[in-house]
């Protein structure tokens, strides 16, 4: 399993394209909001979902997705996701 | 009391042209933009020939952010928003901040958008993975979606929308805006249209055998308008995109006028009186045409210039009958007329706006570009015009007034008068 440090530099790749504020993206933390902090439009989280998906070979349901709003839910998401394989 | 509206800025890429500069010199040399295609050999299609333009990956980053490139897959879109934002920047007008521009809106026509989109998400529905159409799948297909994407650009607060009319789609958009500032519903209004290019979009029209299938090794030979061999019409696509403007707005912040819009008519021939799915009726045509000069306030005989339809079927000589009756003008005394399909074919709901742009620049800087391929004129039309109305070699002359006018499946017309801001200032003050 990933450290969490690996996690969140995967995480990192994948959310870049869609940030649109690049300072908060600079201190982005477990707590960091996708939405409020690096103003990632909601439609594209759908987006950075599909991309986690693709990177992991997992499946993110709908339940999870609605959960995923911070770097550190995502994670959870990843972890939990990649144990139930 | 109508407000006068003029034209303030324009857009344009084309299959033989990106960008004004570009297109500009591509008409004055009548340089053809129709190339063989290799992808419609191999589908087995007929006309394996069509107009696609030129676009390179550094023309889309000047307009896209690296994130709407990420899932574009929608020639229509990538056209419409070149053009258009081409348009709004030619006409030196700056994109809202905080507060959107209420007074700018835009009308952005197509006949359908997003095909390769579609195609790509009807795939993956089929193998039930709906889940994985990305986040962008519905804006790049819904037909107002290049008015959706400028509408953001730009920062516009008025209306946004779509028309689609077939082929007369783009001089429709130009008449809508026109209207809409007219009436004072608008101070500028963004007009165009745009059309995706390939396959999916253009095999239907190859199953009804109106494209030409004998010019597969000669392309820049294949869209023939007025000529006696012209056998269908070349399928192309881009967008063309103008900037309408109030002239009291243009005059207010000095901006550059490059025509005036003086009015013009859209109707239709009810599929009645010879006129079908696909064919005009003779009489909705005249009466186009007619209105149209009733409502720009001119006399027939003031029309310099007729940028036709003329998309190089069996319909041309139709279309030259129906200019010389409504317009009471034949043989030495009809007007210059020429088509742009001769060089990028026919790129059907973008047609009417990359012909408007082509219209528009012929009568600010006065020329008259060729008509190509015609060199075998059709005597059906040398029966009526004389063949030094239809220019096949560039003519530099001042260009006063222009009718441009574009008909469509459906049965509908639209015509509009465009014309030279001084010359229309000197008679106004008669």
């Amino acid at each position: 399993m990933q450290t969490n440090d690996e996690l969140i530099t995967a995480l990192k790749t994948i959310v870049k394209p869609y940030v649109q504020d690049e300072e908060a993206f600079a201190q982005l933390t477990e707590q960091t909001s996708f939405i409020k902090d690096l103003k990632v439009n909601s439609a594209n989280l759908v987006d950075v979902a599909l991309d986690v998906e693709e990177k992991y070979d997992i499946e993110i349901d709908n339940e999870s997705m609605e959960r995923m709003l911070t770097v550190g839910a995502a994670i959870d998401i990843i972890r939990q996701k990649l144990a139930e394989k | 009391m109508r407000n006068r509206v003029v034209i303030t800025g324009l857009g344009v890429v084309a299959p033989n042209a990106v960008g004004l500069p570009a297109f500009r010199e591509a008409i004055q040399q009548g340089r053809s933009g129709i190339t063989f295609h290799q992808e419609l050999a191999d589908l087995k299609f007929s006309c394996q020939i069509g107009g696609i333009p030129p676009i390179t990956e550094t023309d889309k980053k000047q307009y896209f952010t690296d994130l709407q490139l990420q899932q574009l897959n929608s020639s229509g879109v990538i056209y419409g928003v070149m053009a258009g934002m081409e348009a709004w920047r030619h006409a030196g007008l700056p994109v809202a901040t905080d507060e959107p521009d209420w007074e700018s809106g835009i009308v952005f026509g197509t006949g359908l958008l997003g095909i390769e989109k579609i195609r790509e998400s009807v795939y993956k529905i089929d193998q039930g993975q709906v889940r994985r159409l990305g986040s962008t799948a519905v804006v790049q297909t819904m037909v107002s979606g290049v008015s959706a994407y400028l509408g953001g650009m730009i920062g516009c607060g008025n209306q946004l929308t779509a028309n689609s009319s077939a082929c007369s789609t783009g001089t429709e958009a130009l008449l809508m805006a026109y209207e809409r500032i007219a009436f004072g519903s608008a101070t500028r209004m963004l007009a165009g249209s745009c059309n995706d290019h390939g396959p999916y979009l253009w095999g239907g029209f190859d199953a009804m055998r109106v494209l030409p299938y004998q010019y597969n090794q000669s392309p820049d030979r294949a869209s023939r308008p007025l000529s006696a061999s012209a056998s269908g019409f070349v399928p192309g696509s881009g967008a063309g995109a103008l900037v309408l403007e109030s002239l009291e707005s243009a005059l207010e912040r000095n901006a550059t006028i490059y025509a005036e819009v003086r009015g013009g008519h859209v109707n239709s021939g009810g599929q009645r009186g010879g006129g079908s799915m696909t064919a005009p009726n003779a009489a909705a045509v005249q009466r186009c045409i007619q209105k149209a000069v009733e409502q720009a306030g001119i006399q027939p005989d003031d029309i310099d210039l007729i940028d036709g339809h003329l998309t190089a079927t069996l319909k041309d000589p139709d279309e030259v009958r129906g200019w010389v009756n409504a317009l009471g003008r034949s043989g030495s005394e009809f007007p210059y007329i020429n088509s742009l399909k001769s060089m990028v074919g026919h790129c059907l709901s973008a047609a009417g706006s990359i012909e408007c742009v082509a219209a528009v620049l012929e009568l600010h800087e006065g020329f008259i570009y060729p008509s190509m391929n015609c060199e075998d004129l059709h005597p059906a039309i040398t029966d009526l015009i004389d063949p030094s109305r239809i220019p096949q070699q560039c003519i530099q002359k001042p260009v006063n007034v222009v009718a441009k006018a574009n008909f469509g499946f459906g049965d509908v017309n639209a015509c509009v008068i465009l014309t030279n801001y001084q010359i229309q200032t000197a008679h106004a003050n008669e």
